[in-house]
């Protein structure tokens, strides 16, 4: 092995300009595919991100619209102790309302919420524009769109109620902006108990909201979950909910593997032809290392190690070409507010496949040079001189 | 004495439409440690039968014997393994690896051998740029050396795994009369302190004059073959 390796650094070392201008070639090649990689992943994790980041992926609900869960702190102890995978669970009580004003009523939407649990998906403590989280029974905090429409102030008292008879009085102790309008317009967020007491639902809830750690997994969670419970639940999941962003992704994701692709084909090209001149200029070499006792395996590996420390060098260097572009893109390609337009994360598995791709690649893009370099007689040399 | 080299009804045609026969039912044999000329007119077939000899071409009928071995019965690694280890080629261009440096071309067979270099090789490597009169361009790589220098490497080379057979094919052939001189007393002395067997084909009657035999071919057929010991 040791031969075969020496002859064939030492041929790119001496053709040094054929050498670097199919180094070149190989590192400009990997580095795109790095980049176009790294960029629609970083691009796909932040339209995943601010699609279903801070909402439910998982949700557990009655059957029947508005229904009953009763039992929920042991339901939410059976899915912690036997699901894997999930990463917060949020007890929430739902339900409809209205706010009575002098003339009218506006309607909202009043949301229960353990706030130590829910804050894993929705980050209140981070959303409050202006007040703090209610402590107290009977507190509440208004989304910021509701607040401007109907004038409301921290302090002030207002009176919820619904066609059911449930009424009760709350106390505004701050408001938020969870980033998307309709919802900051109709939320009114309590502790879970306050909400229980407006609506008499004492013992129950009206859904369990659930994030994943893989989100892609959502669907599958789901339905371990909807296996383990086997009761009078609905388990619904993000994908379900949103197949345009998924089949939006999935088109983006074969088109950035299309791309990738044509370009690893267009770095083997390169490769196998230059490495073929390069048969061609070294067939005497070839020939007289043949006729000193040299077998037909060691000449072919000559250059299929030409392959091999092409690949991975050039492998090395587009990868760093690779993360210079995500980098200076994170850094040149910013919104108004200074945050990069794609937030690119380096995905170590992508790279290390980038690297493996690199090698193969131009290992296999050896083979037909190799093969050519097998099959050279030294007689043929020789005797044409 | 049992010969080291032998030919048996050697028979080359080339081509396949046309056929073109260089060697007719030529029969031969080499005295281990014997230094023996071929001369003849371009195109009576001496490279055509050292490159048979050599095992680098095979005969389109009869036999190679290499020390009582029958070459055309070895599979293609075990040629090269026979190569390897048997026989010494210099050709009339040298064939240096431009990559490499003098010492290195000379080590070459050894490498082929994919072993680890023992000290003693490198010895003997040593000994042989001493033997050829190399010991100043050692370390220059193979194009930065004169013609004369470039044939005596690669005689060095030839001589670097102590081939039983040393073929050489008009190694003189692209140098001055002084420096090819100066080879072919080279190659007498190693002939007698290695105890090769000579195999070289020359144009130059002079220096074939000076060797064990001359054999003459003439049309791919042995026309005089004389012993001159």
């Amino acid at each position: 092995m040791k031969f075969p390796l020496k002859i064939a650094w030492r041929f790119l070392k001496s053709g040094k300009g054929q050498t670097l201008l199919i180094l070149a070639g190989i590192a400009i090649g990997i580095s795109v595919q790095v980049f176009i990689g790294l960029l629609i992943q970083g691009l796909q994790t932040s339209l995943v991100d601010s699609t279903i980041g801070n909402s439910a992926q998982v949700t557990i609900e009655s059957q029947e619209n508005n229904g009953e869960i009763f039992d929920y702190q042991e339901k939410e102890d059976r899915i912690r102790d036997q699901v894997q995978g999930v990463e917060e669970l949020s007890p929430t009580l739902t339900l409809p309302a209205f706010i009575s004003l002098e003339e009218e009523a506006e309607s909202a939407l009043i949301r229960g919420f353990e706030f130590e649990k829910a804050e894993g998906i929705y980050g209140f403590q981070d959303k409050i524009t202006e007040g703090s989280l209610p402590k107290d029974s009977g507190e509440v905090l208004v989304g910021i769109g509701l607040a401007e429409n109907l004038g409301l102030e921290i302090g002030d008292s207002l009176e919820v109620f619904n066609f059911d008879g449930d009424r009760g009085d709350v106390t505004i102790t701050g408001f938020f902006d969870i980033g998307v309008t309709n919802l900051n317009e109709s939320w009114i967020v309590s502790e879970l108990a306050t909400a229980q007491g407006i609506f008499q639902r004492e013992n129950s809830i009206t859904a369990i909201e659930i994030q994943v750690a893989e989100v892609f997994d959502a669907d599958i969670i789901g339905e371990e979950i909807q296996a383990l419970l086997d009761e009078d639940v609905k388990v619904t999941n993000w994908k379900d909910a949103n197949q345009d962003l998924l089949s939006g992704l999935q088109g983006q994701d074969i088109s950035s593997i299309m791309i990738q692709i044509f370009v690893v084909v267009a770095v083997v090209l390169g490769i196998s032809s230059v490495l073929a001149i390069s048969v061609l200029q070294r067939s005497k070499q070839i020939g007289i290392l043949k006729a000193m006792g040299v077998n037909d395996r060691s000449a072919s590996l000559i250059f299929l190690f030409q392959g091999l420390i092409l690949g991975s060098l050039g492998g090395l260097i587009g990868i760093a070409l690779g993360l210079a572009l995500s980098y200076s893109f994170m850094f040149f390609a910013t919104n108004p507010d200074g945050s990069p337009v794609v937030e690119i994360v380096i995905n170590y598995n992508f790279i290390a496949l980038s690297f493996v791709i690199a090698v193969v690649a131009s290992t296999l893009a050896a083979l037909i040079p190799a093969k050519k370099s097998s099959k050279l007689q030294p007689i043929e040399v020789i005797r044409n001189g | 004495m049992d010969s080291i080299l032998t030919l048996q009804n050697i028979e080359k045609v080339y081509g396949t439409k046309i056929k073109t026969q260089v060697i007719f039912d030529l029969n031969l044999r080499f005295d281990p440690g014997s230094f023996n000329s071929i001369i003849g007119q371009s195109g009576s077939g001496k490279s055509t039968l050292l490159n048979i000899m050599g095992t680098l071409d095979r005969p389109t009928s009869g036999k190679v014997l290499i020390e009582g071995q029958d070459t055309g019965k070895l599979k293609k690694n075990d040629l090269a393994k026979l190569r390897n280890e048997a026989i010494g080629f210099v050709f009339q261009f040298h064939y240096l690896l431009p990559e490499f440096t003098t010492l290195e071309n000379i080590l070459m067979p050894q490498w082929a051998k994919n072993k680890k270099l023992e000290p003693e090789i490198l010895k003997r490597a040593e000994e042989l740029i001493e033997v050829v009169g190399l010991e100043k361009v050692k370390n220059n790589l193979a194009t930065d050396m004169s013609g004369g220098q470039q044939q005596r490497a690669a005689i060095a080379r030839a001589l670097m795994n102590r081939p039983r057979i040393l073929l050489a094919d008009e190694p003189t052939g692209n140098l001055d009369s002084e420096t090819s001189d100066s080879i072919y007393r080279l190659l007498k002395e190693i002939n007698k302190e290695f105890q090769s067997t000579f195999i070289v084909i020359t144009h130059d009657k002079k220096i074939a004059e000076r060797t064990d035999r001359i054999i003459e071919l003439k049309d791919g057929r042995v026309y005089t073959d004389l012993s001159q010991k």
